[in-house]
């Protein structure tokens, strides 16, 4: 009775101590400081370009002038060699939504064969697979890109020809499959894993085959995986330059914002009017995406970080 | 060619769009058909051919692509590493000894040691710091969603938002528009040309990867953190450790192996950053790091065979850190 007393003591203590308002305060300002340069970014962007480069954005609050011209700007109105932000908002959806179905599909499936199906040598393509997780994107980038501008020739034989696909949306769409499935499918199978055995034997028993047992069992169950994965490919296709810079092929037609982004920090290294509007615009649908489905990202994240 | 280029120039942006829409329309249709199509008559066929059957449709996708785009481009570039700028002839450890020798160079690889020394070291502390003064909190979910907001922004993005918190201003008449200009005027002292300073400007560049990595660390050892039974805190708090040597005696050795799995996430992280460096100065200024000059190497100067050497000797970097990694994952499943 005692002990019981005193370990209820000791709990709301250590609730206490913890919750120390010291820790608090220092978990705020932490948090405060970590939000001032997006938001700073994102006051500026609203700010008339005079404003902007007269006074800093912190003046805003004395001073507040509102003005969407720099959005305005900087998502419709391009020029010959430069086109509008917006084509390039286009590009990014476009680049993003098939980066991140195709490897989620193939890495499902993939997924489900090494999960389930008994055979020689499953141990070893599923450690090989785990295993290609140490080549860094920057191993692959120089042949890759070879093989989609030529094809790939050993001796006479042509083993994959020349599709004369440089400068649309393919090599990007397949250079971010190919670097997103180890991963993938090395987080889907531990989660498909954990089906239980009993469920997919008494399918089988039932006659189901591996098709149905797929469509029907296995995929409804691993949806919250999918999600998870699927936010996190979202955000690192979305986010990325290196890949879309090189296997884009240096073309405008098809080049996602962050391309874009970065070519204009280069060249008007000053028009923050622009810059801040344009910066805004290609952050705020992976800011939606997170804040909408935190939960997800999260447990993707710990999957893939603390139990591995 | 030149007529082609320039019909090209005549399209407006609304014709590329449409054009790529059809494009985009055309490959998720004809990808869910080829799915749809193979399930439905893969289905209806006999036990004895689905046996076969399943690997062709489940696994034999995959295999290829890794193997034709991650096993042979990731052997090839090996090859190109011995090899000259175009692919010709072969030079044996030419490249190499250019990366080891050449200060223009040696600057990148010490700046890359600079980055994976520190950035690692201080997300993970901060992050930590915030998980630990977090996880009693009652209502700890606001601050965190601040903190691990920059997870969600490109390193572009991040870029162009510290960019301009960097912000210099050469007219000593114009009022600051960079706020770390600003503050330093404030406290009266005269800011230096932030971006443009070495070795300043490469820790600067550092502060924005941590600034995107600390929410990352926290999440995964906050995480950590709860998992750490109440038994153990309450023992420690019993026999009357104060609260700082409870952390470091009781709660830190508790996550020592997640501790180390975050720490060589953000370190393999670090290694292969490019967008912050290409972004905030161009690799100029003597802030290059390996990944960018890497890109400068094979696709600015197209020398393939010093852009692969360059490759490689990032791979050999990143391998050791990743094989700690799994040992530590495996003993810490060992342990539970």
């Amino acid at each position: 009775m005692t002990s019981l007393i005193n370990k209820s003591l000791v709990k709301s203590k250590a609730k206490n101590v913890f919750s120390s308002p010291w820790a608090a305060l220092g978990a705020w300002i932490i948090a405060i400081l970590w939000t001032i340069p997006t938001f700073g970014l994102l006051v500026t962007s609203i700010r008339p370009e005079k404003d902007i480069n007269n006074s800093g954005w912190w003046t805003f609050f004395v001073n507040p002038n509102i003005s969407f011209e720099n959005y305005q700007q900087v998502l419709f109105e391009g020029s010959t060699t430069n086109p509008p932000l917006y084509q390039f908002f286009f590009n990014s959806l476009a680049v993003t939504l098939p980066a991140v179905i195709f490897p989620i599909t193939l890495a499902v499936f993939a997924a489900y064969a090494l999960a389930w199906f008994e055979f020689k040598g499953r141990d070893f393509i599923f450690f090989s697979i785990f295993a290609l997780q140490v080549i860094p994107l920057q191993l692959t980038l120089i042949p890759l890109l070879q093989l989609f501008a030529k094809g790939l020739v050993i001796g006479d034989v042509t083993i994959i020809p020349d599709l004369n696909i440089t400068g649309t949306y393919i090599p990007i769409w397949v250079a971010h499959t190919i670097f997103g499935l180890p991963m993938a499918i090395f987080l889907l199978h531990n989660f498909l894993r954990q089906i239980p055995r009993e469920l997919i034997e008494a399918a089988r028993v039932d006659g189901a085959g591996w098709f149905t047992l797929f469509s029907k069992i296995v995929l409804p169950l691993s949806v919250p995986a999918i999600a998870s994965f699927a936010i996190f490919q979202f955000l690192w296709v979305w986010n990325d330059l290196l890949v879309g810079l090189t296997f884009g092929g240096g073309a405008k037609e098809v080049a996602p914002m962050t391309i874009r982004l970065a070519e204009m920090v280069g060249t008007r290294g000053s028009g923050w009017e622009l810059l801040t509007a344009g910066a805004f615009v290609s952050i705020v649908v992976p800011l939606i995406v997170f804040f909408s489905l935190q939960r997800y990202f999260v447990r993707g994240l710990l999957a893939g970080s603390v139990k591995g | 060619m030149f007529t082609l280029a320039l019909h090209a120039a005549r399209k407006t942006p609304a014709d590329i769009i449409a054009e790529n829409f059809s494009l985009l329309a055309l490959a998720l249709l004809s990808f869910g058909a080829v799915i749809f199509l193979f399930f439905l008559l893969a289905s209806r066929t006999s036990v004895k051919t689905q046996e076969w059957l399943k690997y062709l449709v489940f696994l034999v996708p995959s295999i290829l692509l890794l193997v034709v785009g991650l096993i042979y481009p990731a052997i090839r570039t090996l090859i190109l590493a011995f090899m000259d700028k175009e692919a010709e002839t072969f030079v044996g450890f030419d490249n190499f000894i250019w990366a080891f020798t050449i200060p223009e160079i040696t600057v990148v690889l010490a700046n890359t040691a600079i980055w994976v020394v520190t950035a690692p070291i201080l997300s993970t502390v901060i992050g930590l710091a915030i998980a630990y003064m977090t996880d009693r909190m009652k209502r700890p979910a606001a601050i965190k969603s601040l903190i691990f907001m920059p997870m969600a922004i490109s390193f572009v993005g991040a870029g162009i938002i510290w960019k301009f918190v960097y912000n210099y201003q050469p007219n000593d008449n114009k009022p600051d528009i960079g706020l770390l200009s600003a503050i330093f005027k404030g406290f009266g002292l005269t800011p230096p040309n932030w971006l443009l300073e070495a070795p300043l400007n490469s820790f600067l560049l550092i502060v924005v990867m941590i600034w995107i990595q600390t929410g990352f660390a926290m999440v995964v050892l906050s995480a950590a953190l709860k998992n750490i039974p109440d038994e153990v805190v309450e023992a420690a708090m019993l026999d009357g450790a104060a609260p700082w040597k409870r952390f470091y005696l009781v709660s830190v050795p508790m996550i020592r192996a997640t501790i180390v799995v975050v720490l060589t996430t953000i370190t393999i992280g670090t290694l292969k950053v490019f967008d912050i460096v290409r972004t905030m100065t161009g690799g100029n200024f003597q802030t290059n790091v390996i990944a960018n000059e890497m890109y400068s190497q094979a696709f600015r100067q197209m020398n393939f065979g010093r852009g692969s050497a360059l490759a490689i000797i990032l791979f050999v970097a990143i391998v050791p850190i990743i094989i700690y990694n799994i040992r530590q994952l495996r003993l810490e499943r060992t342990e539970r």
